[in-house]
């Protein structure tokens, strides 16, 4: 019989006004702001954003101060948020040649149209604490130099000339472009649903397989042909206007990584290719995305699948980090009936395994017991 | 005509593309200073939604999407008869409806000059200025590459 059970009403309302108290902490540390979190911990928002697959700065730094600095709890307020809204449309696709660069660098090319951009990166940095941060020194105006505006052809363009790079990922003339907020996943699934699953994916969970394919598992020989980031335009095609209607600018990171291939039954020697492109200023996060992009395309060209980081489902079902969370941390809830079914049996087995092994002792308990 | 007319659209969309862009503390000064009117009926909105963006796979390949955006849009009518538009991301509404109104008032060729010189016209320049900040600021972290002398001459 299944009975039901209510409580604990007024010990979860404590525990929340509890939360709210530590969550302000000491009252005589100014509260933050919204605007100094968008401003100070600008890559922290960019991964709320990414992952909780919703570009709004404000409701990131929202989301992560009501989370406490948990981003993966913020992530998940996020997600929860973007289901309250309506849907206007699909933007055209973005045109990354046409990005106003903040960042581009190339390790196969040293010399490139454009040049080699470092733009605000920790590449090169020492990484030590600077005590003078703690202290709250005044910044320096970085310096500007005159700029040639130089047109900034992608990499991957510039190898294809040569004919040795396959051409950019295409699909069927027909194929609408999937969308996993709407239709359920399927596999196997077609590269762009994978790709929109990779975006949205758990920065950690793509790292380490990324890592774990320059380690040997699914070995596949990455360059970084590119990484820029920088701002792009949005356009939406709507009813009311004989035009594309602009929306504004976003910031996004695209990775280009190059592989080199030795060729297989389905296609000749050359340089393959993964993609990444995350919102924000994500540049790890999008370099795992495109390692794990060419890992998966094993099938298509005609590799053998021996690793985890090429078996598809294995990545894409447990690359969200809201429904992984979700799912293992349901067990801190209670489970009291659950459990009771399960004690009941282990006992009953147990009972039954020590008749059989030891059926004297059975039998001396069992007329103890009487 | 059809030249004309299609000029007219490519300036239409720049400045709903300037206003799309603008904070809605520059709108709002600057519409205050111009003494723009504010009158208009609603027709929709100002309100908030999600649009989901494209990316193309390997920068020019097939479309996919890659996550959403919160946009904001409103639809006025002005006394004279112009209908407004405006989509811009984010989630300010005053901004919506007011890039709404300017760009009905945009329409009405009484009021077009009016419009662009002291309302767009400035809020390109700020544009503009943070834009060419951003582009030198990066262009100082440009490597400069050269050889290093080796050899005991």
């Amino acid at each position: 019989m299944y009975v039901a059970v209510k409580g604990g009403e007024a010990a979860i309302a404590n525990a929340h006004s509890l939360l709210a108290d530590r969550r302000r902490g000491d009252r005589s540390v100014p509260a933050l702001r919204l605007d100094q979190i968008v401003e100070q911990l600008a890559l922290g928002v960019d991964r709320v954003m990414s992952e909780g697959s919703l570009y709004d700065r404000e409701l990131a730094a929202l989301a992560i101060v009501q989370a406490r600095g948990d981003m993966i709890e913020a992530i998940f307020l996020v997600r929860a948020y973007r289901t309250t809204l309506p849907r206007f449309g699909y933007t055209r696709p973005i045109d990354t040649g046409a990005m106003l660069v903040e960042r581009r660098v190339s390790a196969t090319y040293k010399d490139l149209p454009g040049g080699q951009l470092l733009g605000p990166t920790f590449d090169y940095t020492h990484r030590l604490l600077d005590p003078e941060l703690a202290a709250g020194a005044d910044v320096a105006e970085p310096l500007q130099r005159e700029s040639e505006a130089h047109a900034m052809p992608r990499v991957s363009a510039i190898l294809a000339r040569e004919g040795l790079i396959e051409p950019d990922g295409e699909m069927p003339g027909d194929h609408v472009p999937g969308d996993i907020t709407r239709e359920p996943l399927e596999f196997p699934m077609a590269r762009d649903i994978r790709l929109q699953a990779l975006s949205r994916g758990d920065e950690g969970f793509l790292l380490a397989l990324g890592y774990s394919t320059q380690r040997g598992y699914a070995r596949n020989h990455p360059f970084v042909g590119e990484i820029r980031i920088g701002e792009v335009e949005l356009e939406l095609d709507v009813p009311e206007l004989p035009f594309a209607v602009p929306l504004g600018k976003m910031r996004v990171t695209e990775c280009q990584m190059v592989n080199q291939f030795k060729g297989s039954a389905k296609a000749p020697p050359q340089f393959t290719r993964g993609y990444g492109l995350v919102f924000g200023q994500s540049e790890r996060k999008a370099m795992a995305m495109a390692l794990c992009d060419r890992a998966l395309r094993a099938t298509e060209l005609g590799e053998d699948v021996v690793a985890a980081a090429q078996d598809e489902e294995f990545v894409i079902s447990h690359s969200d980090n809201v429904q992984a969370t979700g799912f293992v941390e349901h067990l801190k809830l209670p489970h009291y009936v659950d459990f009771q079914a399960e004690l009941d049996l282990v006992r009953r087995m147990r009972a039954e395994y020590e008749a059989r092994e030891n059926p004297a002792r059975a039998e001396d308990k069992r007329e103890a017991a009487e | 005509m059809r030249g004309q007319e299609a000029r007219d659209q490519a300036e239409r969309k720049a400045a709903m593309a300037t206003l799309a862009q603008s904070s809605g503390d520059d709108i709002v000064r600057l519409w205050n200073e111009a003494g723009l009117p504010s009158e208009a009926e609603l027709l929709r909105g100002p309100e908030t939604g999600l649009v989901t963006l494209r990316g193309r796979i390997g920068g020019g390949g097939a479309p996919f999407n890659v996550g959403e955006a919160t946009v904001t849009r409103a639809t006025v009518r002005l006394p004279s008869g112009q209908v407004g538009h405006c989509y811009a991301l984010g989630r300010d509404k005053q901004k919506a409806k007011l890039a709404a109104i300017a760009d009905a008032l945009w329409q009405d060729p009484a009021r077009r000059t009016e419009v662009e010189t002291r309302l767009i016209a400035p809020l390109r320049s700020t544009l503009t200025t943070a834009q060419e900040k951003r582009r030198a600021q990066t262009a100082a972290t440009k490597v400069d590459f050269f050889t290093m002398v080796r050899g005991e001459d």
